[in-house]
This record gives C-alpha cells, structure tokens and sequence, in this order.
C-alpha cells in the first residue's frame, strides 16, 4: 500500500457570456443559417466579426452578409480526433477566409482525407442541423469540386436479328453456325445480313469447324471500367475452318509467351448442360497442337 | 470547285489532362476567339459555323452543338455537326472548306473539341451488350492485334514504335499547346508496361481535354493576313469494319483517300512533293503503317524510315512536328489538329516546331476500326 494518496477530481462549471453587440449579433444570425460579417474603420470585413480589430479600433457595428464558402489559407491534418473535437472521423483543422471577407475562420474542414487537403483549395460552410447560437452551428466545412455528376441512362431491348439469332441458336447446339454469300462465296461469322462487298444476304447457313488459325491476338494487362474478366488475358483473331472472317475469342490453355501466330486452336466448350444463347459457351480457344499453320496460308486474313 | 479556300486563322487551347477550370462551352469559346483573333475578325465576320465532335456517349451530350451555339456566336447563323469518330476533326475541316470552295458562305469558322476529362472513353468504347462478348479493350486492344500482324508483314524492327514515340515527344516538348512535355529515352520507353502487346504505355497518346478551330475564307477575304494556308485538296473515304478480305493493316479507304487528294493537289510523289505531314498515330506504331499506307513508303518499308529517322524534324520528310496525337489526344479535336498544323506550317507560324521553308504539308485523321479517313493538302502559295 503506497503512502501517497490520489483521487479524482473534475473542475466544472457552466459559466454564462456575454456575447457583447458585435459577437452576439454574429451568433444570433448564424442559428437562422446567415453568415455575416463586420466592417472596420478602414473599409475592411471580418468573418468572424470582432468587437476591435487588431489595431485597437471598435468596429463601425455595420454588418455585411456573405456567401457562406471561402478559400483554405492554411491547414492542419487531424489523423485520430479526440474527444471534443467536432469530427469523430479525421479531418483538418484549417483557417479559412470568407469570400468577401479580409481575415480567416478557425473552423474544421471535412475532407474525408489529408490528400483533398491543399491551401487554396475552396470550400463551403455546412451548417448543423440543430443550432444554439454558437460557433458550432457551422458544423463545419467540405471541399468545392468544380464538377457536378452528370448520371446518363437508356434502357434498351436488344434484339439481334434474324441472322444473328440463328448463329445464336446454333450455339446453343455447340454449333457455330456461319452465312455464305452465294456470289461470292464468302463465309461470314455470323451470318449477316448482307456481304458488306457484295451487298447480299449471306443466307445460305452453313456449320464451321470449331477448330482454326490463330491469325493475331493480343494480351491485355490493362484494367478499365465495365471490364468483365481480370488482366491479364489473351484475345485473339481465329479463322475458323470453313469461314472467311476470323471471330475473336479468348486464347488460353497454354502460357501466354507460347503464343503464336498460325498456332491451330480448337474451341474449349463450357458442359452441355450450360450451353444458352451465347459465344460464351465457348471458355476459350486451346493449341491443338497440330503443326503451325505457314504465314503465306493465313496473311490474307491479317 | 468555284472558289479557292484559304485558312487565315488557327487557335488551340492549352491541352490538358484536365482543363477543370473551363467549361465545354468555355473551352470551345477559348480555341475560337484565338482563331477570330488570328484571322483579325469578330464573331459578327462569320457567316456560318462547323464542328465536329467524337461520338456522343465519350461525353453523354446528345446534338452539342446546339448546346455550343450560343457560346459560338451561332444565333441566326447555320451551325452544322459533322460525325465520323476519331476522324471528325479533319472531316469537319474538309466540309468547312467545301461551303467556301462551294460559294455558300465566305467566312466558315470550324472548330472541334474533346473534354476527355468528364468522361471515361475507355468506357464508351468497349459497351457489354447482350449477346456479344466482351473481350476487346477500348481502342488499344482493337488495334493491338492489327499491329501485331503489321510487325509480321513487315518484318519490321521490334523498336519501331518506341522510336515513334521518342520522336513524337522529342517534338512534342517545342510545341507549348501540347499536352505532354516528356524527355523520354528510348530504354524508358522499352521499359514502360506492356498495356496490350505489343502496345506499351508509352507507346499510347495520352487522353486530353482541349478545342480547336480554324476560319477559313474565300479568295476575296484571303488578304485579310499576309500568310494564307491555301487549300489545295481534300478527301474523305470510308469502308466497313469487317468483310472477308478486307486489309486492315493497309486499309484501302486509307489508300484511296491519299490518292484523291494528292491528284487534286498534282502530288505525284508525296516524298518530294511534300514537306511535311501532320498524320493520326495514337499509337506509335501507325507512323510506320501510315507511311505505307499514304504512299510515303512501299509496302513493308514505312518502319525503316522511322528507324533511320527521316521523319525527325530536320529529316528528310518530318512527321508529326506538333508532337502529334501522341503528345495531345482531345479526340474530337485530334484530326483538326493535324489539319491546323498543316496549316500553320506553311503560313510559317509554327515556331519552335516550324519546318524551315515548308510549302506545301499534308493533314490526316482516321477514326472507328480504321474505317474513316480524311485528308487535306495545304499550300503557301495559291
């Protein structure tokens, strides 16, 4: 047992102010969300208002309101608030001047991150929602972008038409279903509508090989926006045989480094029992491991 | 054609990663009072204006250039929109200069502009429709494999497109306007990830926001400035994006559209009879296809002049002295560009990237899956 003896003690008392005419005014007007300031002798507006100015002057008692945003002077990062501070999130304490007025506010500033953080950097002042005429009443302040969101939405019914809808239907069958132009012989994947040379319909529906030339591929290593599959991963142009257009599929089931040009590839078909409408019944495309194809036989495709 | 179409003012803006401090009206506004002031004219001088812009959804605005009137002094003056995707700044030009050539307006301002910044192309580009896969990414994966296929044609040295873009950026860091002002070695650029191969990042144009515009006159208010740009030719040609045996690698829109305008022009030989070219490469790699595809080079040989350096400025056919889409990519903007610069180097404005003495300078743009091209030849003299 120590010989010293301790105890708790808090020191506590509400002590009542009074605001004075210039102050009090101020923090009256702030619980109806107005922002004023005050003019000095010389012409100058302070926000917050001052009953003396720095020079020891009694300001003019004339009030100016103002726009409630201003500009970050200066600025100091609070990484862990504590208690009493007005954020329990982290936040910078900063020194900011009221448009329209010549000196700055110490007032908190609810950036979300030290990095939004930057003197110069414009603000607005965000009141509380409950007010008792104090400082607090402005809760606080949050950066001004220069941008507004600018959300854009139509909402469409695809229809793929008539020969899409048959290639489509083929896949379903584990059929990839091509259109041969009759004058000119050509075999489109899909189907078309017409043989963008000729200008006929490629109507006569015909059944490829679901094996083929690789002519070119790329491997992708760059994230972006809506992008389904996770870089990296290999596309690439496959002429199937029977057709005269390559179709582009994903190329996997062998490192990307042994990738090649005129590698034959063969399709790697999802199970049966999950074939719908669409080329993704197809997972990828695979080495046959056949010989490569000679560049002179595939070039016309590239 | 009736009239001859002279270019006698040319304005860009800065270009940006982001020009947040600018709206799309204040930026269009920023590129066409420096084209007004150039050609020593007011809003009140134009008779009618044209712009082009990249397709709609790179920025959600549906019909801009209603929106843009006001901000372009349109009220009570035809305004039009020209369409054509990455090639529409160069289109646009084209149709500006046929309402002069035509007679149907004497003082044509055309502008073009991007503000990459509010929007995401990447995006815009590559959509997840029902039915269809989605595989390709944006335009760097759809033209990757064309590449790859025109290296294999070629046979062409694995360096060409890191010499590209040291070169474009070598040139790109003369021209104030442009967007990247980078002193890259070659081992930097062979050193930047590999983004689609064989594309790297540095092989890539950078995504900007800016505007452009130029005014373009007939004969009669050619003398407003002592150094008129005179047009001497111009083309556009299309194709579709597939059909069996289409050659994309040397597309024969491309083809077709250079020998259009050089007939206009009387170009029998491009390499002779051209000082020098404003091309569209968004990636490095299409300084040599282009090359072989405008006529610069034969067939196969368009990346050994990129590797011997005759397309440097001071060599023997510079190309891109702007810095060109690889330095300052606003995409609507990016073909007009071309076409300004043409422009400017042979009314001899060029400054720091000013080819010495150029006389006559060829402006391109290509945009979709290689399927729009557009061409213009300028000239000092008329």
């Amino acid at each position: 047992m120590s010989e010293i003896l301790s105890a708790p003690y808090v020191l506590e008392y509400t002590y009542t102010r009074s605001t004075g005419p210039v102050v009090g005014r101020f923090l009256e007007g702030l619980r109806y969300e107005v922002l004023e300031g005050v003019k000095t002798a010389d012409g100058r507006v302070l926000c917050p208002p001052l009953e003396y100015d720095e020079e020891g002057e009694p300001t003019t008692g004339e009030f100016i309101q103002l726009r409630p945003s201003g500009t970050v002077k200066s600025w100091s990062w609070v990484e862990q608030p504590r208690k009493g501070h007005p954020f329990d999130r982290p936040f910078a304490w900063a020194l900011v001047q009221i448009d329209g007025a010549d000196n700055a506010m110490v007032h908190a500033v609810d950036a979300g991150d030290a990095k939004s953080m930057k003197t110069g950097m414009r603000v607005r002042l965000r009141w509380a929602r409950e007010k008792n005429g104090t400082i607090l009443d402005i809760e606080g302040f949050e950066p001004i972008s220069s941008f507004v969101p600018s959300p854009v939405r139509l909402d469409f019914e695809v229809k793929p038409g008539k020969h899409y809808s048959a290639y489509l239907r083929g896949l379903e069958q584990g059929k990839i279903i091509g259109g041969r132009d009759p004058e000119s012989d050509k075999v489109y994947v899909p189907p078309r509508a017409s043989d963008p040379v000729t200008g006929n319909p490629t109507s006569e529906y015909v059944e490829v090989a679901d094996v083929g030339v690789l002519t070119t591929f790329t491997v992708i290593r760059i994230p972006f926006e809506g992008q389904k599959l996770k870089p990296p991963y290999c596309f690439g142009a496959i002429v199937l045989d029977g057709a005269h257009m390559p179709i582009y599929h994903l190329i996997s089931g062998v490192p990307y480094d042994e990738i090649r040009m005129g590698m034959r590839v063969r399709a790697k078909w999802k199970p049966r029992e999950e074939w719908v409408t669409s080329l993704e019944n197809i997972l990828y495309f695979e080495p046959t491991g056949e010989p490569d194809v000679p560049f002179e036989l595939y070039k016309e495709h590239l | 054609m009736a009239e001859h179409c002279a270019v006698v003012g040319i304005g860009q803006t800065k270009h940006r990663e982001s020009r947040r401090d600018l709206s799309i009206p204040g930026l269009v506004r920023e590129a066409a009072l420096l084209a007004l002031q150039d050609a020593d004219m007011t809003w009140k001088d134009i008779d009618s204006i044209v712009i082009g812009t990249a397709p709609d959804m790179f920025e959600g605005v549906m019909m801009p250039e209603l929106w843009l009137s006001d901000a372009l002094g349109a009220a009570g003056r035809p305004i039009f929109r020209v369409h054509t995707a990455g090639s529409v700044g160069g289109s646009t030009a084209v149709v500006a200069s046929h309402l002069v050539q035509a007679g149907v307006h004497e003082k044509v301002l055309t502008l073009a502009f991007e503000k990459q910044s509010e929007s995401n192309a990447m995006w815009a580009l590559s959509p997840a429709v029902p039915f269809q896969p989605q595989l390709v990414a944006g335009a760097g994966g759809y033209f990757a494999p064309l590449i790859r296929s025109y290296i294999r044609r070629a046979n062409a040295h694995p360096d060409t497109g890191c010499m590209v873009a040291v070169k474009d950026r070598e040139h790109g860091r003369l021209n104030p306007n442009a967007h990247l002002h980078l002193d890259q070695s070659l081992e930097q650029v062979k050193a930047s990830p590999m983004l689609w191969d064989p594309i790297r990042y540095s092989e890539t144009c950078p995504s900007s926001d800016g505007a452009v515009a130029m005014v373009l006159v007939s004969d009669k208010h050619a003398d407003r400035v002592k150094n008129p740009a005179w047009v001497k030719g111009t083309s556009v040609r299309t194709e579709r994006t597939f059909f069996a045996g289409r050659d994309q690698v040397n597309p024969a829109a491309g083809r077709l559209c250079a020998k259009d305008v050089y007939d206009q022009a009387g170009i029998t030989n491009p390499l002779k009879d051209i000082d020098c070219a404003e091309i569209y490469v968004p990636f490095s790699w299409f300084e040599p296809m282009w090359l072989e595809n405008l006529g610069f080079a034969e067939e196969g040989e368009g990346w050994k002049m990129t590797m011997e350096g005759k397309t440097k400025l001071g060599g023997e056919m510079p190309w891109n002295m702007s810095g060109g889409v690889m330095c300052t990519n606003p995409i609507g903007a990016s073909g007009m560009l071309r076409f300004a610069e043409a422009a400017r180097q042979v009314r001899g404005t060029a400054e720091k990237h000013q080819v010495d003495g150029a006389k006559v300078a060829v402006g391109h743009a290509y945009g979709g899956g290689s399927q729009f091209f557009a061409m213009w030849i300028v000239g000092s003299e008329r």
